[in-house]
């Protein structure tokens, strides 16, 4: 069982482990392998306003690349067998990130954003979450104008993210390619991947229409204040 | 005056099939635009930058030439304008390109070995560039050719960003997700490979003479 750690929000992406052997080395078992989890929804949940075609790829291709790729890194290594979030901090090396953290963050952020999703989601927060959206932002849509912009302006690939600390505060960051508020020894609760490859099939050079879609309709406002009740912990 | 978007030198399906012709009609009419939109409007509020030209406003990346609050609007569109008028032109008709010949055959066979070992570090180079960017082949200043990545929109002319390995390019090739998705998802390898087969030896070779003279191919 990966070990639970204090960033709460990583609770719901444990994963699962098995033992495979390394090719090459004798006889060896790793510790354990970590496993691509998945989404928890069939791919052809989220249509139509992501299309199965684009989960396929996205969690298919793209994240199982980056936990096959993370678990050849770690093979071997004294990476091997430690947690997911234990491989991300690690690997980040106080800012001056190994090979691994490439692909360990991207595993972590994939999960993340997955599970940041519903069927029949978007609509608005209820209850103290709501009240702290009103009170941090100004409003409800003043969040998601926010939110929205800090997925638009991140150029390039990355991600747009909304983060809780200890007394309940909220704040809207953005970052490039693999790199989450996790290593900044932030809380996130949202997220939303700007990875041209997270939008290109259904909507292409329209990131802003993606977003928009992201906001109003996809977003699991139950999962995200789970994750701000557990940040406050 | 304002920077336009250039017309393509060919038809948005002659790449075909190893660079779609939808790709080519987005990548062109709506991301190539956009730099070209958004260069226009940073450079409004600094009409002095205009007159430098789009080459040495990328030498100016980096540098105190640009005003600092413009400087990463500059970087990212100044960038992305070069690099998409620079990248059209260095494709062509498949059923033209012969391979590299004359000075250029040279100096990749001097740099590298062979063509094929320059390939070999070039795909190396493109498909190890995470997140998006882009892959360079280009001359340094001592004349001789050396292969490079850069993040987002950057690209070796831009001297004045640490750890720039400043060159003047002679091909390129963008590997943003925008470039190869609609046709390879996930596949960018198998996109790189296909590419070889649309390069512009000829276009190459005129850029190697123009930065062998001391200019910078546009």
């Amino acid at each position: 069982m990966a070990l639970s750690m204090k960033v709460q929000a990583s609770s719901l992406i444990a994963g699962q482990r098995r033992g495979r052997p390394v090719p090459g080395r004798r006889a060896m078992v790793t510790k354990a392998a970590l496993e691509l989890k998945a989404p928890p929804y069939p791919l052809d949940a989220l249509e139509p306003h992501m299309s199965k075609q684009t989960l396929e790829f996205h969690w298919g291709k793209h994240h199982r690349a980056y936990v096959d790729n993370m678990n050849k890194q770690i093979a071997g290594t004294p990476l091997d067998g430690k947690s997911l979030e234990e491989i991300v901090l690690a690997s980040w090396n106080g800012g001056n990130p190994t090979p691994v953290f490439n692909n360990a963050a991207q595993v972590w952020n994939h999960t993340f954003f997955w599970e940041s999703m519903k069927a029949n989601g978007g609509g608005a927060p209820t209850g103290k979450l709501a009240e702290a959206i009103a009170r941090d932002f100004g409003s409800f849509d003043k969040f998601k104008e926010e939110f929205k912009t800090a997925g638009m302006t991140q150029f390039g690939s990355g991600w747009a993210w909304l983060n809780a600390d200890k007394s309940g505060k909220l704040s809207i960051s953005k970052s490039p390619n693999a790199v989450t508020p996790v290593v900044e020894g932030k809380t996130p609760i949202l997220t939303v991947d700007v990875w041209e490859h997270a939008y290109y099939i259904d909507v292409q050079n329209r990131r802003p229409d993606y977003l928009t879609t992201f906001i109003e309709k996809l977003i699991d406002w139950d999962v995200v204040a789970q994750r701000y009740a557990a940040a406050q912990q | 005056m304002a920077f336009e978007l250039p017309p393509l030198p060919y038809e948005y399906g002659t790449l075909e099939p190893h660079v779609d012709s939808m790709t080519m009609q987005i990548h062109h009419t709506k991301h190539h635009q956009a730099y070209v939109n958004n260069l226009n409007a940073a450079l409004d509020k600094f009409p002095e930058l205009k007159d430098l030209g789009l080459v040495d406003i990328n030498k100016a990346v980096g540098t105190d030439k640009l005003p600092t609050e413009a400087a990463t609007v500059i970087r990212n569109n100044g960038g992305g304008h070069y690099n998409h008028t620079f990248f059209w032109k260095v494709m062509t008709n498949p059923s033209n390109t012969n391979g590299p010949s004359g000075a250029a055959k040279e100096a990749i066979e001097a740099a590298f070995g062979s063509v094929d070992e320059m390939k070999t570090k070039f795909n190396a180079a493109a498909a190890g560039r995470f997140g998006s960017g882009w892959a360079w082949l280009g001359v340094k200043s001592d004349g001789s050719l050396a292969i490079t990545s850069t993040p987002n929109q950057d690209n070796p002319l831009m001297s004045g960003l640490p750890d720039a390995a400043a060159m003047v390019p002679i091909l390129g090739l963008d590997v943003w997700e925008h470039a190869y998705y609609l046709k390879y998802q996930n596949r960018r390898p198998e996109y790189i490979a296909a590419w070889w087969n649309v390069v512009n030896w000829e276009q190459v070779s005129a850029n190697y003479e123009a930065a062998k003279a001391g200019t910078v191919p546009l």
